[in-house]
């Protein structure tokens, strides 16, 4: 690894810190949006108090996770100016209409309707309360549809032409919005968001189930949470190896440093362990299984799998963090595999609730989705390297004129005022998680209610709702 | 008149702006008059009077910053490296006050942290927003379409008259909603604020545009020009107008006008603006027509934005009128 502290180094190491803390509220929050959407609608179905005071109860974690997300991604919307001007420049033209799109689509959805879903149950009645909560799990959706879609513009560019300032010119809409790897990586992201939310979720309530195994919101949040696992699991490693494949398609430089190869093989071998050395062009202390790289990759013993040297030393993504970032994705997968499946004959025995293994598993599961979003996110956006827009625009023509001291104080200041305003909220959600569910809620509030009577039910912070 | 995609685009990210200026110019404005009311209880209402609006108010940032990438590309490669810290600041302060908003219900009791992160977060941001303004006024260097400038070219005394000028601003819009949307002590008090901030902003106003013709000729041909000149005339009277509204419905303990009355004040600095800067999105540097994107991108977001903004501004509008009317105090704590 190359620790040079060029203004291009820092301007990476900034983009990728305040875009992965931004991204922990999202992977939380587009699960937590449909989840209390699901909540609501069984309460207005059933009328079961229960289903309405877990509505609340997550609302309260929801509403401070989508404040954090809301500042963090204000952020984001402006770092591509400020630290990546050339990008902006030459790219904007494309990248900037579909982030535009979000906005307009997305963003005024969630926050137009949020106040409504989080506040005005009261003043608007249960039909109209039902579509805001709905609009703002819809939002959330469709604001990961758009941003993936920029995203995976940028590893798979299509439908555009470049003019003569060099900037890029978009030809077609359609390719551009579902370039190749985008239908893949959305569906990834999507259940990535899920499965974090339901992990989450699922150690809430396995947690207060330990303290009481009768404590029946824990019940029902944990046994949501568990079906949810032990469904969507295994559709996501079929969607990931599914995603895999098309990278190796149109990527396959990330895939040699993901999977470590330096040679090109027929016949490649499955590398489970091992360190890649840059320098020296090859994995050492590899642990590793002949030929079923290839029958993964290409569903044939002897196919053909190439090799970082096929790659001048200049277009080489970074081996050492795709390789290590993938393993601990897939890691978590199993993990998460094994916990769904494991509820599964649990709750076929009828002891998903006795199993004290397997909710202290599913407790130590319980940060494994933010974990296993942000090693994804490092696979893929690292094997991106050396580019910004995937064989096309280089990382290193795509800086601001910036000098290294200006980046680097900006970052030190992100990664001060981040740890500690995140770090607190981070601090604040475990609290709020730690609030024993209850159908008599109220008197366990943190802090003591605004009361409000219903003519004049006013707006407050969600927290005094509750 | 032809139909001219650059310039519609340059009137909806005019729009967005002014949207976002005097949305959460109001919010963060009451930010900023934290520190004149110290009681939990006032604070409260406060921020209850805010909250759910408060990201659908900056929202409208997001917007004009991404639809500036979108459609104006090369103004945003450049004016953001220009304003590298200010921007940065600035989202320093929105991140601390966006998360004290729930932040400070989960605090321990009593501790003032997220209450103090709260204002100085809003002045910030609102200071910061208004180094930008005077920097893009007093103009930015721009070769090969890239910010040429140094690091502190944004930092003059212009410059910090305007970002005075924008907290003052911001506050005054901050001390008319709360007389709006509070009552009892704290809307008197509001009431109180809000006279010598109005003035206040009234005079940074003036200053701002006495000092502005000077700073380049392209402002004060246009501004003392005919017939541009009418125009540069008609702001002043408008304000004028403005003004007389504010005051006399103030005096008469009149909720709504007063706030209208401020927010007319910015919609009229900013048109002013808007009318000194055309046909330039960067003055001097760049005009809208140079810095616009390819005609497929800008028709391509038209669309969305033909169709999405009637319905954002419908739907925004109904979630202000289902939170219309007075935060009633009487409901505080128990």
């Amino acid at each position: 690894m190359n620790f040079d502290l060029s203004a291009e180094m820092l301007a990476r190491i900034q983009f990728a810190f305040t875009v992965s803390f931004h991204f922990i509220f999202p992977a939380f929050s587009i699960g937590t949006a449909s989840y209390l959407a699901v909540l609501n609608g069984l309460w207005l179905r059933t009328r079961d108090e229960a289903y309405l005071r877990l509505f609340e109860y997550w609302k309260t974690i929801f509403a401070v996770t989508f404040g954090m997300g809301v500042v963090s991604g204000i952020v984001m919307s402006y770092q591509f100016g400020t630290n990546w001007a050339q990008f902006s420049d030459k790219a904007g033209a494309i990248v900037g209409p579909l982030m535009g799109y979000e906005v307009l689509t997305a963003f005024f959805l969630e926050a137009g309707f949020l106040g409504i879903a989080l506040f005005g149950r009261k003043r608007v009645g249960d039909k109209l309360h039902m579509f805001a909560v709905a609009m703002v799990a819809i939002g959330t959706l469709i604001s990961a549809t758009w941003i993936t879609s920029a995203n995976s513009w940028m590893h798979t560019p299509a439908g555009y032409s470049i003019d003569v300032n060099g900037n890029f010119v978009p030809e077609d809409w359609w390719q551009i919005v579902f370039n190749p790897s985008f239908p893949y990586r959305l569906t990834h992201v999507v259940l990535a968001a899920f499965l974090t939310t339901a992990f989450t979720v699922g150690a809430v309530g396995a947690w207060h189930l330990l303290r009481d195994r009768k404590n029946r919101m824990a019940r029902i949040m944990f046994s949501m949470a568990m079906w949810m696992a032990f469904i969507v699991t295994p559709i996501q490693i079929f969607v990931g190896d599914l995603h895999g494949l098309n990278t190796l398609e149109h990527q396959p430089a990330k895939i040699a440093a993901m999977e470590g190869h330096f040679e090109t093989h027929q016949g490649a071998p499955l590398i489970l362990f091992g360190i890649p050395y840059e320098e020296e062009e090859r994995t050492k202390y590899a642990i590793q299984i002949p030929k079923l790289g290839s029958l993964i990759l290409t569903h044939h013993a002897d196919g053909e799998v190439l090799g970082l040297k096929e790659w001048p030393k200049d277009e080489r993504p970074p081996a050492v963090i795709p390789f290590f970032a993938f393993r601990i994705m897939i890691a978590i997968g199993m993990a998460m595999l094994v916990v769904g499946l494991w509820s599964g004959i649990a709750r076929l025995r009828g002891k998903l609730f006795e199993s004290i293994w397997l909710l202290r598993a599913a407790i130590l599961m319980g940060p494994s989705g933010y974990v296993a979003v942000l090693a994804g996110w490092f696979t893929t956006e690292v094997g991106r390297q050396p580019w910004t827009v995937y064989g096309v625009l280089r990382t290193s023509d795509s800086l601001s004129p910036v000098d290294a001291p200006a980046v680097a104080t900006s970052l030190v200041v992100f990664i001060v005022v981040y740890f500690f305003v995140f770090g607190s909220g981070a601090v604040y959600l475990v609290r709020l998680m730690g609030r024993t569910p209850s159908i008599n809620i109220q008197a366990l509030s943190f802090v003591a209610p605004i009361q409000t009577n219903l003519r004049h039910q006013r707006p407050t912070s969600t927290s005094s709702e509750t | 008149m032809t139909f001219d995609l650059p310039s519609l685009w340059a009137a909806i990210i005019a729009f967005s702006v002014l949207s976002y200026v005097v949305l959460d110019g109001f919010d963060l404005g009451v930010g900023i008059l934290f520190p004149a009311f110290r009681e939990r209880a006032d604070r409260d209402i406060m921020t209850n009077s805010i909250a759910p609006v408060w990201d659908g108010n900056e929202t409208w940032l997001v917007l004009g910053g991404g639809g500036l990438m979108a459609v104006f590309p090369v103004a945003y490669a450049t004016v953001l490296p220009a304003l590298y810290l200010p921007i940065i600041l600035m989202l320093i302060g929105l991140v601390f006050r966006g998360v004290a908003f729930e932040f400070r219900w989960r605090t321990l009791p009593g501790s003032k942290f997220w209450d103090n992160a709260f204002w100085i977060g809003s002045t910030l941001a609102a200071f910061m927003q208004g180094i930008t303004l005077g920097a893009l006024v007093q103009g930015i260097e721009i070769e090969n379409r890239s910010y040429a400038g140094g690091w502190w070219d944004w930092l003059t005394p212009f410059t910090m008259i305007t970002g005075l000028a924008v907290v003052i601003g911001y506050a005054a819009l901050g001390a008319t909603w709360l007389n709006m949307k509070t009552t009892g002590k704290l809307r008197e008090k509001a009431r109180g604020l809000a006279k010598p901030l109005v003035f206040s902003l009234l005079f940074s106003i003036a200053l701002v545009s006495l000092w502005t013709p000077f700073i380049d000729d392209q402002y004060f041909d246009r501004w003392f020009r005919w017939p541009t000149a009418f125009f540069s005339a008609l702001v002043p009277l408008l304000l004028a107008s403005c003004t007389y509204l504010f005051w006399s419905a103030l005096k008469q303990s009149n909720d709504v006008i007063p706030f209208f009355a401020t927010l007319g004040m910015f919609v009229l600095t900013f048109v002013g603006l808007g009318l000194s800067f055309y046909p330039d999105i960067v003055p001097g540097a760049l005009s809208i027509h140079e810095a616009a994107a390819p005609e497929s991108s800008l028709k391509f977001l038209l669309w969305g934005a033909g169709v999405c903004m009637p319905m954002i501004l419908a739907y925004t509008g109904y979630a202000y009128w289902v939170f219309r009317g007075k935060v009633d105090p009487e409901e505080g704590y128990h």
